[in-house]
């Protein structure tokens, strides 16, 4: 088991600090003390995997899960799973949940005062296929009120878990999406200093996903930490 | 490297919705070797309140050390029926707990001169909840170990913090363990930069 090759750490700024006063949950949740560096071991690049069991039609339809169909915009939320270094990443767990159009989630917390629909649950899940491509039908959550600050609305989003290859990929994330007016003003949105990491949180419209007649198209890739270099690479470049 | 990964976000109040249908609390079925040990913990934050809506995600070696996964090359036995996951969430009182074996010793760094090591028994996890904008690892080590003192993890570890890491004995008759993931305060648990 000699030369474990580890994930790369994320870029400085790409990740959220865990102490985000703005977002005022964080002020009793994050650690104070410093988190010890840790090189990565057998513990670190192996995790779960899911087999096909993890996925079937109704689960990655969300307007299919109940006898009749949600209200709501259609959409197809599409995309792939990567690496940093552009490689697509096959057959990888993607859990989502979301509020429904009108902002409502169907959990008993959620006490915001908009109707739940009775056909739709806000989750689903799926794997990425072969390609690393993976295709999610759903409808557009809308924008909801929270109690962080006076007058607080989080902007439309839906929530992605990702395990990934290893323990070291787990990440769980949030699609928003493009022209949203509430973007600007969101703690939680705005919590990762650079600009560019941030924006890769908005999904882009697109023609090429969207169905005539039927639902809009959006197109969110999730990107995963690369490997570290190993002088083994070489010998792997064909695979790109 | 072109791209960066991506963002962390918080799970939000509700992750329950998107999570319950994989969660796992019973990890090692009849049939799979190992020491059965239950694990009973509490999540508190910074006023020592309980934090009713956290997820704690583990991931495990079998009992003789080795993972459910591909880039495991060890020649060490699966165990059918064991793959090392479990996720669960805490209840009202910020309590969790689950059912799994005591895994075996995995392979840890290679020493300054090339040897081989071994890392104490462990399992590596993740804590998610709201008001965490990404998540936090830790690991769970057990207890009257006597390769925990040789562990390259723990030694990176201040020595008057390393408890923090490895459970304790609440019950010797049931093995019964209790690890709690503490977020502030003198008694933080140790988290770790992955």
């Amino acid at each position: 088991m000699a030369n474990i090759v580890g994930y790369r750490r994320p870029r400085e700024g790409t990740q959220p600090p865990h102490l985000h006063p703005a977002y005022r949950s964080s002020i009793k949740r994050a650690p104070q003390k410093p988190l010890v560096y840790l090189p990565h071991t057998l513990s670190e690049i192996t995790g779960p995997l899911f087999g096909p069991e993890a996925s079937n039609v109704k689960a990655c339809d969300l307007t299919r899960q109940h006898s009749g169909e949600p209200l709501g915009e259609r959409i197809i939320v599409s995309g792939r799973v990567l690496d940093e270094d552009g490689r697509s990443i096959p057959h990888m767990l993607i859990e989502i949940w979301q509020a429904n159009a009108a902002g409502r989630y169907l959990h008993k917390q959620d006490q915001h005062d908009a109707p739940l629909d009775p056909n739709f649950a806000g989750s689903g899940h799926t794997l990425s296929d072969a390609e690393g491509r993976y295709r999610f039908v759903t409808v557009k959550p809308g924008a909801y009120p929270w109690k962080n600050h006076h007058n607080a609305w989080r902007p439309a989003h839906i929530h992605f878990s990702i395990f990934g290859p290893a323990f070291a990929t787990r990440v769980v994330t949030q699609m928003y999406f493009p022209g949203d007016a509430l973007l600007p003003f969101d703690p939680i949105f705005n919590c990762t200093a650079d600009e560019e990491a941030r924006n890769r949180l908005i999904s882009l419209f697109d023609w090429e996903t969207t169905i005539p007649e039927q639902a809009l198209g959006y197109r969110f890739d999730i990107i995963l930490n690369g490997r570290e270099a190993t002088p083994m690479e070489s010998n792997h470049g064909g695979k790109r | 490297m072109s791209l960066p990964a991506a963002t962390s976000q918080t799970v939000g109040p509700f992750f329950s919705i998107g999570f319950t249908w994989q969660n796992v609390d019973h990890l090692a079925p009849a049939g799979v070797s190992g020491e059965r040990v239950k694990i009973v913990g509490c999540v508190l934050d910074g006023d020592g309140q309980p934090v009713p809506d956290g997820i704690v995600e583990i991931w495990q070696a079998n009992s003789h050390g080795k993972y459910a996964h591909p880039e495991d090359t060890q020649e060490k036995p699966f165990e059918k029926g064991f793959t090392g996951y479990g996720r669960v969430p805490t209840d009202e009182e910020g309590r969790f707990s689950f059912t799994t074996i005591k895994p075996g010793p995995a392979p840890g760094p290679d020493g300054p001169g090339g040897e081989k090591t071994l890392q104490a028994p462990h399992i590596v996890v993740s804590v998610f909840m709201r008001g965490l904008l990404r998540r936090l690892v830790t690991r769970i080590y057990f207890p009257d170990e006597p390769a925990n003192t040789s562990d390259f993890a723990l030694n990176k570890v201040d020595p008057s913090r390393r408890n923090t890491l490895i459970a304790k004995r609440i019950d010797s008759g049931s093995g019964s363990l209790q690890w709690d993931v503490i977020l502030q305060g003198p008694n933080e648990t140790v988290f770790f930069d992955v």
